[in-house]
């Protein structure tokens, strides 16, 4: 017939064609596996636990009795129903005003109080996801470059990179001190780009980091700023962890830096915090998604941008109450900080009692555990083979170092708030198990170990071209048999 | 090196246009039945707010449809914590239905290829990103929604180059037009990869009738170049000749479906307008060409539709007896406030295009102009919103080829306001022919009656509001800190 197939360049845009939306990578298995065999407790409880997810639902119950108490935060509900029709039909960038002082005090409560933020700083987003790539949309132009320390959140790749054409350049933090971010690291991956020619429009980062769930300590965050403000390059501070800090040392907001004495001097137009109710509150389907900025014409660009990625009135209305609720926001955010220290304290002890280490840390949903002894050489290829056993024999979804960019083979991060206490305990026996067998294993010969491949009745395919699915938020597509994929 | 980026400091988001008054005044002085009955009445928007009752009714029925009443809570956590870019399966559904009921189900919509978008403000940007390189140009009929400066080019690059309409066929799109603009394209080696046009029309408020449609459809298809349809006003239709989608033309009719590369045809629709929600930001993309679903998908997670949101629309539009309901009655009220309207404005002489859809009328106030230049539109738009305070748009913001047009919306206000508003203009046309009548006198009285200023001067404000008062999402808030700061 002489059509062009759809796969001619010329049809569709470059984007279109590009892998930049970084969803081909190898890294399917996981959700394959999880997609194939879903763990659950009376239906299936052999299935593939996912700890691949860094998800929030410890604290649902709070949420919900709040709701129950609070039918006006509804628009839906009788005692809301007269604030519907105002409510579907405002459509102001601005949002309602009643939400935007709702998150700032939330931001503002989340920080103990330590710091103000104003209102008309608070534009809507996407998710943070909107959030991130709009600031990059602000700050940079196609081609330029933003550092980020790594291991980072690999969807970066996508949120960052992908229609804005700005690149990434990693700033590799080593094991050796715990992934700190060091001075150092950051100078020589700005004049590596100076000496390529690349333009540095500014540093990114998030704090709490994911995936290390560590927090950064003030002279760090000084050293950064100092550094940011000197170049006079962006420094934007992804904070969509901030109340899942559940331990000291005690959260430092890059808000808070400014106003310190010893910074305050540094040019606040050149500073920007995302933010997001994803993860602090377990809300990742509403679609909250914030960019504060100190510069008057950021918040302002960003805002016209907004309108490409703004967030439901329903949702608005309804967070606007719940936020709002003092009482409430001082209980849920004392009572989530003792869940997951709790969760994380049962989930490592269980860890390390099998002798397996995880990196210290005080915040997240996850911890970054080093498997390096269990690596049969320290090469990437051998993480990628102990991944697909991790899978498709211990049948735990975790995610590989390597998919965060870490520079060192071996760590694996794994979630450990989106699921209940039986759960992780069934999580904890088969490690326990795995880590025996593999220590016999070791110890004697190779047959046990190809018997235990044989049990695993899962095909291993790894060609790339059949899937696009993997492990990025929103998700990529747990609903297996799309036509489109076939 | 500049500290932000070129599409922070350029204008191309389309809101620094000088025409910001008819928001100022508005924002001055809004009307209000009681509190402020001598304000300016908002005629600018295009809202649709004569169904919302309907709706209403059936949320007090249906409390389930909500997460956070009593009855819906138990899906509270799982409707929160849900995000899966391809959405809820039931929101797919019912919006691949709905999509089926406003076209009286003579077409079938594929919920697997309805994909969300931030409002069809995020809908028709990703389009272009899936479609278009920066530098590449969309073809679109004119006069446009003015929006589409901002959602079609701004972060994408691409350009929009018009295919001029003219009043003296009712400003329908033409072969000779079209081709002509893609000749003037392909001479200046700008690269056109598509057609994006709006069905029914905005501003016009008229549907394309099936042989344009398959003309277009043919022309694009030998060109081997996109067409995308806003469909956002499918269901505003309340008069003959009934809506032709291009999903009929391209799964019913038995020549193009042999014929056409389903491959280059996308629909974009929403919820704003249809259903009077313009708050959630209901937008999709529905595209013929499976690569495009794809990458439209992922690039929806920069603006997922809430799922909390999702869910309740998933229920709604799932009653059937409710939809079938709805559709007949917004017609209905549509047709009765689009005749109240046209009718009133006929009575003193002002003519409209003879319209079958939409939230508004195309005013031919050619008449009215001093001279038939946009300075004279411009005098004459300002004349209304500050004399007859009504805050209404003029052609111009729509790129429209010719002077004297103005699009007014009708479906936004309650019949009281209609009332007041045909009342205003009543007194400013027996006005207008006073002066012509009698010289200079009465004019400058009226001027003297009004008392906003008028002050043009671009410099002091950056929310310039013209395009505001008709692109979506927008901006009403008067009095920004940020605004001042500048000064």
């Amino acid at each position: 017939m002489g059509f062009e197939s759809a796969n001619n360049n010329s049809i569709l845009s470059k984007l279109a064609i590009n892998e930049e939306h970084g969803e081909n990578s190898p890294y399917f298995d996981g959700w394959k596996a999880y997609d194939n065999d879903p763990f659950h407790p009376l239906k299936h409880p052999n299935g593939v636990i996912q700890m691949g997810l860094a998800e929030n639902q410890l604290c649902f119950d709070l949420t919900e009795e709040w709701i129950k108490k609070n039918p006006k935060a509804s628009i839906c509900s009788t005692e809301g129903i007269k604030s519907f029709k105002a409510i579907a039909n405002f459509q102001d960038y601005h949002g309602l005003p009643e939400f935007r002082r709702a998150i700032a005090k939330f931001m503002e409560k989340t920080r103990g109080g330590r710091v103000t933020f104003d209102p008309d700083r608070v534009v809507m987003a996407g998710g943070a996801t909107g959030a991130n790539e709009t600031i990059i949309f602000c700050l940079a132009d196609s081609g330029d470059a933003f550092l980020v320390p790594s291991p980072y959140y690999s969807a970066f790749n996508r949120d960052l990179r992908w229609r804005t054409g700005v690149e990434l350049i990693p700033i590799h933090c080593e094991s050796c001190n715990n992934f700190q971010i060091t001075t150092k690291a950051v100078k020589e991956a700005y004049e590596n780009a100076q000496k390529a020619n690349i333009k540095v429009k500014g540093l990114i980062l998030t704090n709490p980091s994911n995936p290390l769930g560590t927090t950064l300590d003030e002279d760090t965050l000084k050293s950064l700023l100092n550094f940011t403000n000197q170049h006079n390059i962006h420094l934007v501070c992804d904070e969509i962890y901030t109340a899942t800090v559940f331990d000291t040392p005690q959260f430092v907001s890059i808000a808070e830096v400014l106003n310190d004495n010893e910074t305050n001097y540094c040019n606040k137009d050149l500073v920007h915090i995302v933010y997001s109710l994803s993860k602090d509150m377990g809300l990742p389907g509403f679609r909250i998604g914030i960019v504060y900025s100190f510069n008057d014409a950021v918040v302002n660009c960003a805002r016209k941008m907004s309108s490409f990625g703004l967030i439901s009135t329903q949702t608005q209305h309804f967070l606007a109450a719940m936020l709002s609720d003092e009482k409430f926001v001082a209980n849920y955010l004392a009572e989530s900080a003792k869940r997951l220290a709790k969760r994380h304290k049962y989930f490592t002890n269980g860890l390390l009692e099998v002798g397996i280490k995880c990196l210290k840390s005080n915040a997240g949903l996850f911890c970054w555990m080093d498997l390096r002894p269990l690596l049969r050489e320290s090469t990437f290829d051998s993480e990628m083979s102990l991944w697909r056993v991790i899978i498709n024999e211990v049948k735990l979804n975790v995610s590989p170092g390597s998919s965060f960019d870490c520079q060192e083979p071996g760590f694996f991060r794994v979630c450990f708030a989106n699921m209940d206490d039986e759960t992780v305990d069934i999580a904890l026996s088969r490690i326990r198990r795995f880590v025996g067998v593999k220590r016999s294993g070791d110890e004697s010969n190779a047959v046990e170990k190809k018997q235990q491949w044989k049990k695993n009745n899962l095909r291993l395919s790894f060609s790339k071209r059949m899937y696009d699915e993997s492990v990025l938020s929103p998700l990529s597509s747990p609903i297996p048999h799309s036509p489109q994929v076939r | 090196m500049a500290l932000l980026s070129k599409l922070a400091t350029n204008e191309q988001h389309g809101e620094n246009s000088p025409y910001f008054d008819g928001w100022k005044a508005y924002d001055n002085d809004p009307f209000h039945l009681v509190n402020n009955p001598n304000g300016v009445i908002q005629m600018g928007l295009a809202e649709n707010q004569l169904s919302f009752d309907l709706i209403e009714e059936w949320i007090k029925r249906n409390p389930k449809a909500s997460i956070c009443t009593t009855e819906g809570m138990e899906s509270f956590r799982t409707i929160a914590n849900f995000q899966d870019y391809h959405g809820l399966p039931e929101f797919r559904s019912a919006i691949a239905k709905f999509m089926e009921k406003t076209r009286g189900s003579r077409v079938k919509f594929d919920p697997e290829r309805v994909v969300m978008a931030g409002g069809a403000t995020g809908a028709n940007e990703t389009l272009m990103f899936c479609l278009a390189d920066p530098g590449d140009a969309f073809l679109v009929p004119s006069p446009y929604y003015p929006g589409f400066n901002r959602d079609l080019r701004w972060r994408t690059g691409v350009q929009l180059l018009p295919i001029s309409c003219k009043s003296s066929n009712s400003f329908k799109i033409t072969i000779e037009a079209l081709k002509e603009a893609y000749e003037n394209a392909q001479q200046a080696n700008v690269k056109v990869k598509g057609l994006i046009l709006t069905n029914p029309s905005n501003p016009l408020g008229t549907t394309l009738d099936r042989d344009t449609l398959k003309n277009l459809l043919t022309f694009t298809n030998e060109h081997n170049i996109h067409l995308v349809c806003d469909e956002i006003y499918a269901t505003t239709v309340f008069d003959a000749p009934q809506f032709v989608s291009i999903a009929e033309i391209i799964t019913n009719d038995e020549v193009t479906n042999r014929c056409i590369n389903k491959d280059l045809v996308h629909i974009v629709y929403s919820l704003s307008k249809d259903m009077g929600f313009p708050g959630f930001r209901v937008g999709i993309v529905y595209s013929f060409n499976d690569d495009v679903v794809n990458c439209a998908r992922k690039m929806s997670s920069f603006g997922l539709v809430s799922t909390q949101t999702q869910h309740i629309i998933a229920a709604m539009l799932s009653d059937d007896e409710f939809v079938e309901e709805f559709l007949i009655e917004s017609a209905k009220r549509l047709r009765k406030r689009h005749e109240k309207f046209t009718g009133g404005l006929e009575e003193v002489g002002i003519k409209c295009l003879k319209s079958n859809a939409g939230l508004f009328c195309w005013m031919d106030l050619r008449p009215l102009l001093k001279e038939p230049t946009h300075d004279g539109e411009v005098t004459l738009w300002k004349l209304i919103i500050n004399d007859v305070k009504l805050n209404v748009s003029p052609g111009s913001s729509f790129n429209c080829p010719e002077t004297g047009w103005f699009r007014v919306c009708f479906a936004n206000i309650d019949d009281q306001t209609v009332d007041i508003a045909l009342v205003r203009i009543r007194m400013f046309v027996d006005g207008n022919n006073d002066v012509k009548e009698n010289g200079v006198a009465k004019e400058k009285q009226h001027w003297k009656r009004s008392n906003l200023r008028l002050s043009f001067s671009n410099g002091k404000y950056d929310e310039n509001v013209m395009s505001l008062n008709m692109m979506s999402p927008n901006s009403p808030i008067p009095h920004s800190p940020l605004v001042r700061a500048r000064n």
